[in-house]
């Protein structure tokens, strides 16, 4: 191995906060290597994103570098970025030129008001010294290198007109402008689907192993760096608790977080132990006919117009009584909106939602009143996916909890407080938090109040959209196993709407995968996970990332014909 | 980008015809018309008219005719001869009284958005980019300043300060012996004298107010992803505020076109009469209180076509500055 062409010695960053001051990262050291991958994992908080903008010294106030040092070595020059004054010219020179950055959120990292080619040629011009015509030829040439079909056009396009991934792979083309030795991608998949996810990394490593790139990965995904890291960086409380080779750290991890950490990666890639033999009395609980949500397009005098959408494609689903259901699917494949189908708070434009209610009788949802729909209401429950947008923060949490009990009316203050006591020790939270406010909370215990909130009612059924997919991951295992003791506690059933296919395997009985608007197959989790029929949920579940680097699943995924798949 | 143009004419129409209508019928609203006014003062002056005269004039005027009749005849009269009907007060027709006062009110909106664009702009991205520093403070306090002190008084200390300091005579737009001269270097140089005090007095609220838009926005925007990505590019600070975060925080500035004229009309009445200029917002006033329905609609009417007009330009240059609007 030749000598490291990025190297980091003891970086210390502070954050100079109101009341204290937050050691962000203290004493990180690590070495970039032409052609290798190093991955920075850490859950959030740890520090890794921070670490990554320090080598480009862009870390925004009140954040500030203390100590160490960024040898940046280029032509045979040793350059220390450490001591140099933030917007200098020598640091100037090395962003973008030398070391090429790509962001977590495709949808925000790109000036919505500018055309994609003129971004890209800003670059361009500022670095290789282009004039304008050179630099938009090389611009078309490097949007067709991250496969963005029609390149020369596509580059007069606006960000809006790019979808996630297509947005993404401009945002590389971006970073890979004026040829970077070192690459730094943060979180470059987090926001997009599988499939997209594991097309987006083929790329970056195929461009990065072409130009012999070094690159910095920072991700929370063990699978993504079991897929793609040749050297793995554990971060946690801004420290580097361990360091080493893909193999190592997998395979022989020493440092009881990395143990952990991989333990609850682990433990989502199979069904939860609870799960086994708990069934609960059969027949359905509710019964989903047809049902369908076509969006815009004003029907014409034949029918519906081309341009009508349709959200949910004729979906026919049972959910029995105890039992998890999940639906699986790409963004923009309808599962969020099926769930709010269900619960009526979007009409459907066809269909029936059949509901057994305690009384064993079944109850027309579709065609239920406003009172009777309240009614509904209190027996089918939803929890939220963002934990922090979905609690109100001018309320305690004893009012949000109890909300739903004010609103249902006839109860005492006194009953609504033992209750909401009660469902608070249920969900492990102390009762004496009833006070605090959400401000208060990590993401982990808003969910938990979430949750709390929605099992007020004494509800029959939860439908849970993507209740875990903003929460870190041993934070993840920790929720869905308190919603599977909850349920053997409560007679409950769920409904798990999710994009995160290790997700739905711990947690669900049966899984509907959706794609378009469509179920293109419903099936036991444990079948629909290792052997599904279906060509869509084949490439799907070959798409998601194996936590193994012995074993990396995603180089040898199976592609879904793109010719089926919406245009970008 | 056209037919977006097009389109928006096309609106205007409907809202056009609603505006003539309810500029109308607010002139209608008082009980009594011109004449029972014309009585009232002619009364307290000691010479009161006979009953007989005061019908002759009200069928002259048309005054008797139903409220519709007198709607279609006045609409008719815009459309077809440009003809927006008679003043009572002044005796002339009403387009002669209306249209100088209409160009020296526009003159003085467009001056007066101006200085809020010249002012506002760079105070505000400092105050954005330099957040709570000595000078964003000094700026804040100002600010809050101008958009405290009401507009009469201010207009009253400056012309004051003019007047002892510079000796400068006040007041109007022209010193007494320009108003009747014609054009003449002298003269515009008279005019520019008059003209700071109450361009700043209009401006001055409008600017601190759009300062603190400015910083808001920008402020937001400043922690946009998109900006880092523009400083990993390595561009150079400067650069990177203006070119991107600047670019997207501007549309405020942008809407003020559409509501910088109103503004100045009803809201700066008393200021326009405190420094006595020859604006539309005093004549709009008397035109009102003498129940001269003629001057007072044509008033309304041709300030909502300016305000239209505002409107669209800002909507087309929104578009032009933003590609998301002009997709949508």
């Amino acid at each position: 191995m030749d000598s490291p062409i990025l190297s980091v010695e003891d970086l210390s960053l502070d954050f100079h906060l109101r009341t204290h001051i937050l050691h962000a990262v203290r004493n990180v050291s690590f070495d970039l290597y032409r052609g290798r991958t190093l991955a920075l994992v850490g859950e959030s908080g740890s520090g890794k994103s921070v670490t990554a903008r320090a080598l480009l010294r862009i870390v925004d106030r009140p954040g500030q570098m203390v100590g160490g040092r960024i040898l940046l070595r280029t032509d045979h020059i040793e350059l220390d970025l450490a001591p140099l004054a933030a917007n200098s010219r020598e640091v100037r020179a090395v962003r973008g030129a030398r070391i090429g950055l790509i962001f977590q959120e495709p949808m925000a990292s790109l000036s919505p008001v500018h055309t994609i080619g003129s971004q890209i040629d800003e670059m361009l011009r500022l670095h290789a010294g282009l004039d304008k015509k050179a630099a938009r030829a090389r611009t078309i040439e490097l949007l067709g290198q991250v496969e963005i079909p029609n390149p020369a056009e596509m580059a007069d396009r606006y960000t809006f007109e790019f979808s996630g991934g297509m947005r993404q792979r401009a945002m590389i083309a971006m970073a890979l402008a004026c040829n970077p030795d070192v690459l730094i991608a943060d979180e470059p998949t987090t926001a997009l689907d599988v499939t997209t996810q594991a097309e987006i990394l083929d790329l970056i490593k195929r461009l990065q192993v072409e130009r012999g790139m070094a690159m910095l990965l920072i991700t929370h995904d063990m699978g993504v760096v079991a897929e793609v890291a040749d050297d793995v960086a554990v971060m946690r409380f801004g420290k580097i608790v361990e360091q080493g080779s893909v193999d190592d750290i997998f395979h022989a991890p020493r440092h009881p977080y990395t143990k952990r950490l991989l333990a609850s990666t682990l433990k989502l890639e199979q069904a939860a132990e609870v799960r086994a033999g708990q069934r609960g009395e059969p027949g359905p609980i509710l019964t989903i006919r047809n049902l369908a949500k076509t969006y815009g397009g004003a029907k014409g005098f034949l029918g519906t117009s081309k341009f009508a959408v349709k959200a949910v494609d004729d979906v026919s689903l049972t959910l029995n009584a105890g039992e998890n259901l999940g639906i699986v699917g790409e963004s923009g494949s309808g599962k969020t909106t099926l769930g709010r189908l269900i619960l009526r708070t979007v009409e459907p434009s066809s269909g029936q939602v059949l509901y057994k209610d305690r009384q064993g009788r079944d109850v027309d949802v579709t065609a239920l009143s406003k009172s009777g729909l309240r009614k509904f209401h209190a027996d089918v429950r939803l929890i939220f996916q963002d934990p922090f947008a979905s609690l109100n923060p001018r309320m305690t949490i004893g009012q949000i909890v109890g909300d739903p009990l004010v609103v249902a009316g006839g109860h005492t203050a006194r009953q609504i407080q033992e209750k909401v006591a009660e469902l608070l020790g249920l969900v492990g939270l102390d009762p004496a938090v009833m006070e605090r406010y959400p401000h208060a909370f990590s993401g982990g215990q808003r969910q938990r109040i979430g949750i709390a909130r929605a099992l007020a009612l004494d509800p029959r059924v939860v439908i849970a959209d993507e209740a875990t997919s903003a929460l870190d991951v041993s934070i993840r295992s920790q929720i869905l196993d308190l919603l599977l003791d909850i349920q053997q506690r409560l007679d409950l059933s769920f409904i798990f709407i999710s994009h995160d296919i290790s997700v739905v395997r711990y947690f669900c009985d049966r899984v509907a995968v959706m794609h378009r608007g469509k179920v293109v197959e419903v099936g036991p989790a444990d079948k629909i996970c290792t052997a599904p029929d279906a060509d869509y949920t084949r490439a799907l579940i070959s798409a998601v990332p194996n936590p193994d680097p012995r074993h990396k699943r995603m180089l040898h995924r199976t592609r879904f014909n793109p010719d089926l798949q919406p245009t970008a | 980008m056209l037919s977006y143009i097009l389109k928006r004419l096309v609106y205007m129409i409907p809202t056009l015809i609603g505006m003539s209508i309810i500029s109308f019928a607010i002139i209608q609203l008082p009980p009594g018309d011109y004449l029972t006014s014309l009585m009232s003062t002619l009364a307290d002056g000691g010479a009161p008219i006979d009953a007989a005269t005061v019908e002759r004039l009200r069928s002259q005027y048309g005054l008797d005719q139903p409220i519709w009749l007198q709607y279609g005849k006045w609409m008719a009269g815009i459309l077809f001869r440009g003809d927006f009907g008679f003043s009572f007060e002044w005796n002339q027709p009403v387009a002669e009284v209306i249209w100088s006062r209409m160009g020296s009110t526009l003159a003085l909106s467009f001056a007066a958005l101006l200085f809020v664009w010249a002012v506002s702009l760079p105070i505000g991205i400092y105050s954005a980019v330099r957040r709570h520093s000595v000078g964003d403070y000094v700026f804040t306090f100002l600010g809050f300043i101008g958009l405290a002190v009401p507009n009469f008084i201010f207009a009253l200390t400056l012309m004051y300060v003019s007047f002892r300091v510079f000796g400068q005579s006040v007041g109007g737009l022209y010193s007494p012996e320009y108003v009747d001269a014609p054009w003449s270097w002298a003269k515009l140089w008279d005019l520019i004298m008059h003209l700071w005090i109450p361009i700043i007095v209009i401006g001055t609220s409008g600017t601190a107010a759009m300062i603190r838009i400015l910083r808001a926005n920008l402020t937001d925007e400043l922690a946009k992803p998109y900006v880092t990505t523009a400083r990993a590019k390595g561009l150079p600070e400067y650069k990177v505020i203006v070119k991107y975060p600047v670019r997207i925080a501007l549309n405020p500035f942008v809407s003020a076109i559409g509501w910088v004229l109103p503004e100045l009309v009803s809201g700066v009445t008393i200021t326009a009469i405190v420094l006595n200029l020859p604006t539309a917002g005093p004549l709009l006033l008397r035109a009102l209180v003498a129940q001269d329905m003629y001057l007072a609609g044509s008033f309304i009417l041709l300030l909502s076509v300016l305000t239209l007009a505002g409107m669209l330009v800002s909507d087309i240059l929104l578009a032009l500055l933003d590609p998301r609007i002009r997709f949508n």
